[in-house]
C-alpha cells in the first residue's frame, strides 16, 4: 500500500530545504517527493492519505539520551512504554543508556533491550553500552562484541569514569570501532552531596551545592582527552556557560568534540528549585539565568550539536520525598519538541536548524538511520503541527512516570503522526481526542 | 489593624516586620506567666500538638513541649531516629497519616531543607519547622531577636555571627531576622565554612576574627559540629581554636555592653573559652528561658484563635 502525505512543507535539515511537497511512501521507503497537486493517484489503488496541509514535516525526530529503565526498575518505565511516550512526542528513535539493572555492559543485555524493541514494535531503540563493567571505572566492556550485538555508543552515563587512564583507552579503543563516547561529565568528588546547582538559591535555601566546576572540569579533561588520540568524543547534557566557551574553543581547534543539551537547560534556572520541588532536581542541576542564556547562544552558533531529553523517569517513591533524597532527573520525551519550538519563535535558531539537532545531528553523531528526507530512505517521519496550543496534563503522558516540572505548562507545536519505516506509530488524534 | 495571619510558621522568610513584634510582645506577655508560682494557664485546652524529631535535639523538643504543656495543650512528641523513607513510606504518605489523626498543629525537625514546607502542603494542621536541614531554624532566631531585644532595641544593631555558617540553619534564619528588623551583619569563620554568594543574604563577609568583632554589639557563635571534619571544611579542633574560637583577648574589641549569644550545645575550648562562655557577656542561658516563652507565644498565635482574652 502506497501512503501519501499530502500538503504538508517539508523541512529538511541536511539540505536545509524547507518546501512544500507531497511525499508517496512505498514499502516503507520514501519513493517520491513530489510539488503539490502533481500527484495524481490512479483509480483502484489502495493508497491511505496522511492529511499534512498546514502542518511541516520533518525527518523523524531522534533522541540521543534516554533511560527506558528496563531491565530492572520497570516499574518506572519499560521499552514498551518508553517508546509509546517517544512516538507522541514525535520521536522515532531513541538511543538508551546502559545504566539499567543489570547494567548493559554485555551482548545479552544489549540483544535483551533490542528485543524487547522489537516486541513494542513502534520506534527504533538504540542501546548504548557501558565504558566499564558494571560502570565502575575499572576496565573496559568487550566495545566490539557489544557494537556487533547492536550497540551504537559507549557511555558511563550517570556514574562517570573517573579514571583518566581508562577514559583515554575507551576513546582510543572506541576509535577504532567508530563507537562515540558519550560522556556525562561530572567530578564526583566536587558534586560530592550537593543536589542543586551552588548558587545563590541554593544558599538561601540551605541545600548542598554543585558548582559549575564539576562539570566543566570533566568537560576540559575530555577535550584534552579527545585532543589527545584524535577520536570523537560526545558531551552529554551541557548545563553551564562555561562547558558551552570550552566546546566552543575546542571546535574551533579543531578537536573533534560534539555536545547535546536537554530542553530544561534553555527553559528552566535554579529559581524552580524555590518550593523544594524534587521534579526540578536532576544532574546536571538547573543552573543560572547567564547559563540558560550561554545554553540558547551554543544552540544558535552550532557550538551545542543535539538536543536530548536525558528522560529519567522516577515513581512517586523517589521523588515525593525530601528533596535533598530525591532522585536526580525528569521525564522529558513528550516536551522536548514543544520546548525547543519556543526557540524558534524566540529567534534563537531558525527551523531547519532546530529540526537538524532533533534528527540529523544525532543521527551523524551515531551513525544511525534517519535525519533526512530523501527519495529511497526509509520513511521515518514526523508531522509536526506549529501552531497547536494546549496545556501539559500530568494525565496525558504516555511514560509510565510524571516527574516533569513542565505540568501545567501551556506549549505550542505538537507531534500529530510520528511514522517509522512508513508505518504510522502515534497519531495524535486518535489517542488524544479533544485535546 | 494588625493581625497575626499564619496557618505555618516555616522560616523567617514568610514573616513581616509586624509579624516579628507581634510574635515577640506576644512572649512578653507568657514570659511574665512562666514566672509565676502557678506557671499553666488554660489557653490550649482541648488542643492537640505533635512533636515530630527526625534529628536528635534536647533543647528544642523540651523547650515545645514545655510551652504546649505550660499553655494546656495535649502533645506527644515523637523521635524518629530516621525518615520515614527507610522503612520505605515516601514523605508524602506520612504527611497523610498525621492528617488522619487531625492534629491542630505539627512540630516538625528534619534533616531535609525543605520538609515542613513540603509537609505543610498536605496537612491541614499548622506545621512549625523546628529546623529543617541548613535551611531555617525560625523559632530559633525569633528568641534570638527576643533576647537581643530585651536588652535594648534591634534597628541599628551590629551583630556577628561567627562559625559554620553554611551549614548553619541557626545562621540563615538569624541573618534574615537581623536584616529584617533592621540590623547591620558580619558574618566570619573559615572561607570554607562561609556559603558562597554570603553576600546575596545581606551581610558582610570578613575572615579576620578580630577585625569582624570591632565595635559589635551582639556575638554569635554557631555550634562547631565535628564530624564536618571529614568534609574538609577544617583541619581539626586545635587549629580551629587557635585561629577562629572566641577568647577574653578578642573580646577586647567588641563594645562595651556588647552581649554573646550561643545556640548551643557549646563545645567549651572550640568555639568560646570557658571564661567568656560564662562571663558577664553571655547570655546563653536567658536564651533557653527566653525560648520557652517564643514557642508559647508562637503556638497562641497560630492556633490559640488570636483572641487576647484567655491570656489571665
Amino acid at each position: 500500500m502506497i501512503t501519501w502525505i499530502k500538503g504538508g512543507r517539508i523541512v529538511d535539515p541536511r539540505r536545509g530545504r524547507e518546501k512544500d511537497l507531497d511525499i508517496l511512501i512505498n514499502k516503507g521507503k520514501i519513493e517520491s517527493l513530489l510539488p503539490p497537486g502533481a500527484f495524481h493517484p490512479p483509480r483502484d489503488s489502495e493508497i491511505r492519505q496522511v492529511d499534512a496541509s498546514g502542518m511541516v514535516v520533518t525527518p523523524g525526530l531522534i533522541d540521543m539520551h534516554v533511560h527506558f529503565r528496563e531491565p530492572g526498575e520497570e516499574y518506572k518505565e519499560t521499552i514498551a512504554t518508553g517508546s509509546k511516550a517517544a512516538a507522541a512526542g514525535g520521536f522515532t528513535a531513541v538511543a538508551c543508556m546502559p545504566n539499567t539493572n543489570p547494567i548493559n555492559d554485555s551482548r545479552s543485555v544489549t540483544e535483551f533491550i533490542l528485543e524487547r524493541a522489537r516486541k513494542a514494535n513502534r520506534i527504533r531503540v538504540y542501546p548504548v553500552a557501558a565504558i566499564s563493567k558494571g560502570m565502575r571505572s575499572e576496565s573496559l566492556t568487550e566495545f566490539g562484541d557489544l557494537k556487533q550485538a547492536g550497540a551504537v555508543a559507549v557511555s558511563d552515563d550517570g556514574r562517570p569514569v573517573t579514571n583518566s587512564e581508562l577514559m583515554r583507552r575507551a576513546i582510543e579503543y572506541a576509535g577504532f570501532f567508530g563507537l562515540p563516547v558519550i560522556s556525562h561529565c561530572q567530578d564526583l568528588d566536587l558534586s560530592n552531596r550537593g543536589v542543586m546547582h551552588e548558587g545563590v538559591i541554593s544558599t538561601k535555601l540551605g541545600l548542598i551545592g554543585i558548582p559549575a566546576a564539576s562539570e566543566e572540569v570533566m568537560v576540559v579533561r575530555e577535550i584534552l582527552l579527545a585532543k589527545l588520540t584524535g577520536c570523537p568524543v560526545h558531551i552529554a547534557h551541557v548545563s553551564t556557560e562555561g562547558s558551552v566557551a570550552f566546546i566552543r574553543q575546542a571546535k574551533e581547534q579543531g578537536i573533534p568534540v560534539t555536545a547535546e543539551t536537554a530542553p530544561h537547560y534553555f527553559s528552566l534556572d535554579h529559581r524552580s528549585v524555590m518550593e523544594f520541588d524534587t521534579n526540578a532536581k536532576m544532574y546536571p542541576p538547573l543552573r543560572e539565568p547567564r547559563d540558560v542564556e550561554a545554553i540558547k547562544r551554543g544552540l544558535s552558533e552550532g557550538v551545542i550539536d543535539v538536543i536530548a531529553t536525558d528522560h529519567a523517569p522516577h515513581s512517586p517513591l523517589e521523588k515525593d520525598v525530601e528533596f535533598d533524597r530525591a532522585a536526580f532527573g525528569i521525564i522529558g520525551l513528550e516536551t522536548s519538541l514543544p520546548l525547543t519550538l519556543q526557540l524558534v519563535r524566540d529567534g534563537v535558531m531558525d527551523l531547519p536548524s532546530a529540526i537538524a539537532k532533533l534528527s540529523h545531528n544525532p543521527a551523524t553523531i551515531l551513525s544511525v538511520k534517519g535525519g533526512t528526507i530523501e527519495e529511497g530512505k526509509e520513511a521515518d517521519l514526523t508531522v509536526i503541527d506549529l501552531n497547536k496550543e494546549y496545556v501539559v496534563h500530568e494525565e496525558d503522558f504516555n511514560s509510565k512516570s510524571h516527574n516533569s516540572p513542565f505540568i501545567g505548562w501551556s506549549m505550542k507545536g505538537k507531534a500529530m503522526f510520528t511514522m517509522v519505516g512508513g508505518r504510522i506509530v502515534w497519531n495524535s488524534d486518535e489517542h488524544n481526542p479533544g485535546r | 489593624m494588625y493581625r497575626f495571619r499564619h496557618q505555618d510558621l516555616l522560616g523567617i522568610d514568610q514573616l513581616s516586620v509586624s509579624d516579628i513584634h507581634s510574635i515577640l510582645d506576644t512572649a512578653d506577655v507568657f514570659r511574665e506567666i512562666v514566672t509565676r508560682d502557678i506557671k499553666k494557664v488554660p489557653t490550649l485546652r482541648g488542643k492537640s500538638i505533635v512533636n515530630f524529631f527526625f534529628e536528635p535535639s534536647t533543647r528544642t523538643k523540651a523547650s515545645f513541649e514545655m510551652a504546649a504543656k505550660r499553655l494546656s495543650a495535649d502533645m506527644l512528641s515523637f523521635s524518629v531516629s530516621d525518615s520515614s523513607m527507610v522503612k520505605g513510606e515516601t514523605l508524602i504518605d506520612t504527611a497523610r497519616n498525621l492528617q488522619a489523626m487531625n492534629l491542630d498543629l505539627i512540630v516538625i525537625r528534619h534533616p531535609s531543607s525543605g520538609v515542613p514546607h513540603l509537609l505543610a502542603k498536605y496537612v491541614e494542621a499548622g506545621v512549625i519547622n523546628a529546623g529543617d536541614g541548613m535551611h531555617e531554624h525560625p523559632t530559633q532566631a525569633l528568641l534570638d531577636l527576643y533576647t537581643i531585644k530585651k536588652k535594648g532595641r534591634i534597628k541599628g544593631l551590629r551583630v556577628v555571627i561567627i562559625g559554620d555558617i553554611a551549614h548553619s540553619r541557626v545562621a540563615r534564619s538569624n541573618i534574615i531576622g537581623l536584616r529584617k528588623m533592621g540590623a547591620e551583619v558580619t558574618v566570619s569563620g573559615p572561607p570554607t565554612m562561609i556559603p558562597v554568594h554570603a553576600e546575596s543574604l545581606g551581610v558582610k563577609v570578613v575572615f579576620d576574627l578580630a577585625k569582624a568583632l570591632k565595635s559589635k554589639d551582639v556575638v554569635m557563635l554557631l555550634r562547631i559540629q565535628f564530624e564536618r571534619q571529614s568534609e574538609m571544611l577544617f583541619p581539626g579542633t586545635r587549629e580551629y581554636s587557635t585561629f577562629f574560637g572566641l577568647n577574653e583577648d578578642l573580646m577586647k574589641g567588641v563594645k562595651k555592653e556588647a552581649i554573646i549569644m550561643h545556640p548551643g550545645p557549646i563545645n567549651r575550648g572550640v568555639e568560646i573559652t570557658n571564661k567568656v562562655a560564662d562571663g558577664p557577656y553571655s547570655v546563653i542561658l536567658d536564651q533557653v528561658t527566653n525560648g520557652v516563652a517564643i514557642r508559647m507565644a508562637l503556638l497562641y498565635l497560630l492556633i490559640g484563635g488570636g483572641k487576647d482574652d484567655h491570656l489571665d
